[in-house]
């Protein structure tokens, strides 16, 4: 790490995102008495050979915003420190998710019992499981082995017996993780994470093969008993690994820390700093995401608990096949507002799969990933809501006939007393149209009552997150300035009625104390323009049928903001949330909606 | 100059190529630092002790333990077939006589005249590490392997499926933009390594399989045949381990699209040539792609070394580069200009561009990171 000027001294900020598939930079410089953001640069993150350095894609960043300034930061390859004679910057930051995706394999004593518990617990934290070892899995201890060292996991789960049950199968086990020697994926600068769930009698033998070859945990078992499954501790630990061990990391990785004049931290960390600061000074319940190229980041803060779970592959490059194949193609074709070839669209998911940094040109590109963009939100926040169920450590037991129902404790995530949802991440922020990143995030997260639609503007939360770890009045100045866009608000009832039927009367009252009133009916979209800065008082009255929050058919009188959309209204429908099953009636649907948002030029 | 956004991929006519070949476990190492090897040569072997059959001797002939030594056929250390009769009782005046097979071949490893039980150790099971180049050996690695070294013509492909073969190289399409059908893959394909232009589908993907094809270099494929193949869809690119019978190897991408006119050439350069492929794919940071390697005899190393110093991966006016996005997915392309204000798409999207020049002369502006530069 270099050396630091004090922070009362500090001007010029440069700060990078290196995220999986692309690298972003900002420049925030001090203009009067305050901060504030002055450009952006970015380029493909550099991951791949023959560069295979993540620094080459900060670098190249950073020229794009050289360019973009005309003015130099870089000189001989090396940021230029402190900022002199209109050169280079006082302070240089960075975030990182360039690791990517999370693919592990598991291993248990019996395929069917404990090896199956622990495939289960990694599925649960957002991973891929890759491979699954067991004792009784009919493959030779060499094949095992060969397997493990091939695949390159990111990490190993390992369970095996009951506690105060045998102890030598998972010796055995441990054994051939010893032998395997497994490497991580990003060279020498770390060793592999293995977390051992199983009998608590064996942790001594696992210990003993393991602490040495592989940067080894321990957590409870993950069947103390035959019959009970305790999934929710080794979920907690996978996640907390990745974060640590496998996220930020990338090739190059050691030569950025070097470059920074603070930590790196990995941009989940950085960006759940910004919400929870969101939620603390607007004292309010939020959602918030950030959707990259190999992961989704879900946050929220509801009862004033925080919770943040990454899925490791949902995301709209590296994970965008992975995304179209957990969500099914006919979901993601739903959001379509025209017919496409699945042949041609099935292809063109593995195209950018293979060829990650690649963005769309044509219109119908955009609708398309925008329609996965719904599907990999849509199901990380399922798995959100599965994963935020209170306090880590307060988790109810689950018996082996709850093992097939994924039906976890309750979960705190309420989608009728949540206020804000804000949105980040390259296909919500930089989506041509802001109209675009509301509907995604309607479709995908379908909020219900009045809830306040947000997105960061240029995609700089991860950014801000680390600067406010040293200079919060700096952050707090570009946060309010220049990064949260309010988009609008949505106002949408829950439950269902007849397709075109009257099913909500409104009043607003606006700035200049004009009413705009009206009736919406069922399955319809009506935006009413509502600027940044603005806020009008809504009356609206459901239907006996639906709720808006206060109860079916009671009337709800609230102030609502305003934004670069307006006052949305959304009588489409919750819980539940139905579209036509006929290709031409949903096409139809779809456009009529898409229309009433303005969100595309065509079709 | 501008920045490079995707570097392409490594279609290098030669390269230095040092290939690492570990066992498993350790285990003997059968060659020498600076021995000479072949693909298929055997360099590293360990074996594994053979599983273990308990027969339970007394039982099955009614005995007691100590009647055991009297009623075996056979001694420790002794090896048997299977079903081979390895004790007999003594009967009732050499009547009524019951027998006792091996149920596996193996070795007699103990007969137990506490327990009376028989343990039979089948077989040691063969490890063996393949050089799978052609080359030197470069490095020993204690007990465990050795790396290879040789000059090569080295491709990489975008995407693969299946593991490491070794066969001779036949172009089967003259034509970067052909498309492989089923009735050109013949059975004089057997056992080879077959490259096709644009595209192969799945009937002729069906007919390799079942010639004996070893593997297929393709421009293209389409997601749903490559589905249908598999019997199942690939969620992330991680691949090489898939047993379909070849291995196939994806030069550009999904869909029809014209291979590569340097990589069609080279693989024609070194038609009938043996050649060593690969199709495990990883894309993730840290990214393994498919790879062709060709051996090639000997040249001064320091002429290659060269060669890749002076290589980078900057964009300039008059460089060769792919379109890697519609439209015009897979042409190819030269720089015309590196605009530097922010353009707006089709898409209405903000973004860099790179004004390109198609052979025809017309130009059009795309966006930078939908270019790939090809590697020279």
């Amino acid at each position: 790490m270099a050396t630091k000027i004090p922070v009362e001294n500090i001007r010029s900020i440069l700060a990078t995102d290196c995220g999986s598939t692309t690298t972003k930079a900002i420049l925030i410089e001090k203009q009067g008495d305050e901060y504030r953001l002055v450009v952006r640069g970015e380029a493909p993150t550099t991951v791949e050979a023959p560069v295979e350095d993540v620094t080459r894609g900060v670098m190249n960043a950073i020229g794009e915003l050289e360019e973009l300034i005309g003015r130099k930061i870089v000189e001989n390859d090396a940021i230029v420190k402190p900022c002199k004679d209109n050169k280079g910057v006082d302070v240089y930051i960075s975030t990182s998710s360039a690791g990517g995706g999370l693919q592990m394999m598991v291993a248990g004593v019996i395929k069917a019992m404990s090896a199956e518990s622990a495939a289960r617990a990694a599925l649960g934290a957002g991973a891929i499981v890759m491979d699954t070892i067991a004792s009784n899995d009919g493959r030779l201890p060499h094949q095992k082995i060969d397997r493990i060292r091939k695949l390159r996991p990111d990490m190993i789960l390992f369970s095996g017996g009951i506690d105060g049950g045998t102890t030598k199968h998972v010796a055995d086990i441990s054994q051939i993780l010893a032998a395997a020697d497994p490497r991580p994926r990003f060279g020498v600068t770390f060793s592999l994470p293995v977390i051992y769930a199983g009998n608590k009698d064996a942790r001594g033998i696992v210990e003993e093969s393991l602490s040495k070859k592989t940067a080894l945990t321990i957590t409870e078992n993950l069947r103390p008993v035959l019959e009970r499954e305790n999934l929710l501790p080794a979920r907690h630990l996978i996640h907390d690994q990745f974060l640590e061990h496998v996220m930020q990391q990338a090739p190059g990785y050691k030569k950025l820390m070097e470059m920074t004049d603070y930590e790196i931290e990995p941009t989940p960390g950085a960006v759940g700093t910004i919400m929870q600061r969101i939620a603390r000074e607007k004292n309010m319940q939020i959602l918030g995401v950030d959707i990259g190229g190999a992961t989704t980041d879900v946050f929220s803060v509801f009862q004033g608990i925080y919770n943040r779970t990454v899925s490791a592959n949902f995301g709209m490059s590296y994970s965008i096949s992975n995304t179209v194949t957990e969500a099914g193609l006919d979901n993601v074709l739903r959001w379509i507002p025209f017919d496409m070839d699945e042949r041609d669209l099935m292809n063109r998911v593995k195209n950018k799969m293979i060829r990650p940094t690649s963005i769309p040109q044509l219109l119908e590109e955009l609708i398309f990933e925008q329609a996965v963009a719904r599907e990999a939100l849509r199901l990380s926040l399922i798995q959100h809501k599965e994963m935020a169920v209170g306090l880590k450590g307060v988790q109810k037991e689950r018996s082996v006939s709850d093992v097939f129902n994924q039906k976890g404790s309750e979960t705190l995530v309420n989608m009728t007393t949540l206020n804000m949802i804000i949105g980040s991440g390259g296909v919500l922020s930089h989506s041509p149209r802001r109209n675009q990143s509301a509907i995604m995030m309607m479709d995908a997260f379908l909020p219900e009552g009045i809830t306040q639609l947000t997105v960061d503007s240029i995609f700089m939360m991860p950014q801000l997150g680390v600067l406010a770890s040293f200079h919060p009045a700096a952050a707090a100045q570009v946060f309010d300035k220049d990064c949260l866009i309010y988009l609008g608000t949505c106002v949408a009832p829950i439950g269902a009625e007849s397709d075109g039927k009257k099913c909500l009367e409104y009043k607003l009252t606006m700035p200049d104390g004009k009413e705009e009133s009206g009736d919406m009916v069922f399955g319809d979209l009506r935006v009413i323009p509502l600027g940044v800065g603005e806020s009008a008082k809504l009356w609206a009255r459901p239907v006996k049928s639906l709720d808006l929050g206060a109860g079916p058919g009671v009337p709800v009188e609230e102030t609502v903001h305003g934004g670069v959309v307006g006052v949305i209204f959304d009588t489409r429908g919750r819980r539940p949330f139905e579209l036509p099953s006929g290709k031409s009636e949903r096409v139809a649907k779809m456009q009529r909606w898409l229309t009433a948002m303005n969100a595309y030029p065509k079709y | 100059m501008g920045q490079a956004y995707v570097p392409g991929l490594k279609v290098s006519e030669r390269s230095i190529v040092h290939k690492e070949r570990v066992l498993p476990l350790k285990g003997e190492i059968k060659v020498k630092k600076g021995d000479a090897v072949q693909a298929e040569q055997v360099v590293a072997a360990t074996s594994l002790p053979g599983n273990v059959e308990l027969v339970n001797v007394v039982n099955k002939l009614a005995i007691t333990a100590n009647e055991l030594a009297e009623c075996m056929l056979v001694k420790e250390g002794e090896d048997v077939s299977k079903d081979q009769m390895i004790a007999q009782s003594k009967g009732f005046f050499g009547m009524f006589k019951s027998s006792c097979l091996s149920p596996a071949a193996g070795k007699v490893e103990s007969i137990s005249s506490i327990t009376g039980q028989v343990v039979i150790r089948e077989a040691p099971v063969p490890v063996e590490v393949h050089a799978y180049v052609e080359g030197v050996v470069e490095e020993i690695h204690q007990d465990v392997g050795v790396t290879v070294k040789l000059q090569a013509a080295h491709i990489q492909g975008v995407f693969g499926i299946g593991g490491e073969v070794v066969g001779n190289i036949c172009v089967v399409s003259r034509g970067i933009e052909d498309e492989l059908v089923s009735r050109e893959v013949l059975d004089e394909h057997k056992d080879k390594i077959i490259v096709g232009g644009a595209f192969i589908g799945s009937e002729a993907l069906k007919k390799a399989v079942a010639v004996g094809v070893k593997g297929i270099i393709v421009g293209g494929i389409d997601a749903k045949d490559l589905r249908d193949f598999l019997g199942y869809d690939i969620g992330v690119a991680i691949t090489g381990s898939e047993e379909v019978g070849l291995t196939l190897i994806v030069t550009e991408g999904f869909g029809k699209i014209n291979m590569a006119k340097k990589t069609h050439d080279l693989l024609s350069k070194h038609n009938g040539k043996k050649a060593s492929i690969n199709g495990a794919t990883q894309i993730r940071a840290g990214v393994i792609r498919p790879e062709i390697i060709i051996p090639l005899p000997k040249v001064e190393e320091s002429k290659i070394k060269e060669a890749e110093v002076k290589k980078d991966i900057g964009m300039a006016p008059g460089k060769l580069v792919r379109i890697i996005r519609e439209p015009d997915f897979g042409s190819v392309v030269k720089i015309k200009s590196l605009p530097v204000q922010l353009t707006t798409l089709e898409s209405e999207t903000k973004v860099r561009v790179v004004e390109v020049e198609y052979p025809d002369g017309a130009t059009r502006l795309v966006p930078r990171a939908n270019i790939e530069i090809i590697e020279l």
